[in-house]
């Protein structure tokens, strides 16, 4: 089984490498881009019966820094 | 006085620090990750500068995970000293040892240059040979050392005293131009400056120095 973590930067801390995106999309000619915030995915291939618990735990302990990220878990 | 410092796979300020610690007087071990247990009676601990494990997921947080850093954590909650630079202060971050997290610099450059720093505190066994309110100049070279932390942290910080060292003129975005704090039992200090790199003639300045003296005369006293 797998699982993908996704994890984003919360609501209210300041994401430069995202405002630079954001300017070099305008340079681009791409208007009309309010805001960009950039994150990371995170694939694991895992034993199958782990549940997403196990997951989350992982997030938790050191896939994302919960003091400025939150994550979402999607099993497939 | 006995010192160990931490090195991790990419560690590169790992002998300077030992050099730091040895001409305070301190015997100075080196340790790897990989090893589960300290020297005995050690004094104090020192964290390196680097990029360890390649600065992947996040800064310091492979390191955070790695075998020594448990002996470590215990090590600093029965009231252990110890102190980061650079990495070392993302590490401890990292291992919630200290509040707060080090984010890209607001710049998204690469700082490297001498650093103005205000002595926020002289309370603290890192500070205790510098005056509040002095100005030193000490070396910074970081990616990733803008302090974020929300207004009540920093808040916090203030009114407990913690802030051990500020920005004169703030080179990454950090909150509160906050570059060192203390924990709560002010036996820990992490910051994103390097004292290390002042410690000798031959490196232009030795305003690091300092830091190095305030502990060999509180431990001395401990």
């Amino acid at each position: 089984m797998k699982a993908r973590v996704h994890i984003t930067l919360k609501n209210g801390v300041l994401d430069p490498q995202g405002a630079a995106i954001r300017h070099a999309l305008g340079t681009l000619g791409f208007d009309g881009v309010e805001n960009v915030r950039q994150g990371k995915v995170i694939e694991l291939d895992l034993a199958e019966g782990t549940t997403e618990a196990t997951v989350n735990d992982m997030c938790e302990k050191l896939l994302a820094n919960t003091v400025i990220e939150s994550y979402s878990v999607e099993l497939a | 006085m006995k010192a160990a410092v931490i090195v991790f796979p990419g560690s590169n300020c790992d002998r300077d620090l030992a050099e730091g610690f040895r001409l305070a007087g301190f015997e100075v071990s080196m340790v790897w990750h990989k090893d589960t247990s300290l020297p005995q009676g050690l004094d104090i601990i020192g964290i390196p500068g680097g990029f360890s494990f390649g600065d992947y997921l996040r800064c310091g947080a492979i390191a955070a995970q790695s075998p020594i850093c448990q002996a470590v954590v215990e090590y600093a909650n029965k009231g252990g000293h110890l102190l980061g630079f650079c990495n070392g202060f993302q590490i401890l971050c990292e291992t919630g040892l200290l509040p707060g997290v080090l984010m890209r610099n607001a710049g998204l450059k690469y700082v490297c240059r001498q650093q103005g720093l205000r002595v926020e505190t002289a309370d603290s066994p890192f500070t205790n040979a510098l005056s509040k309110g002095a100005e030193i100049t000490v070396p910074i070279a970081h990616h990733d050392g803008n302090f974020s932390a929300d207004a009540d942290l920093v808040a916090r910080l203030r009114g407990e005293d913690r802030v051990a060292f500020s920005y004169i003129d703030n080179p990454n975005g950090s909150a509160g131009d906050i570059a060192g704090i203390l924990s709560e039992n002010r036996r820990i200090l992490g910051m994103m400056p390097h004292p290390e790199r002042a410690c000798e003639a031959v490196h232009g300045n030795e305003d690091g120095r300092a830091v190095f003296k305030s502990l060999t005369e509180s431990l001395a006293l401990a």
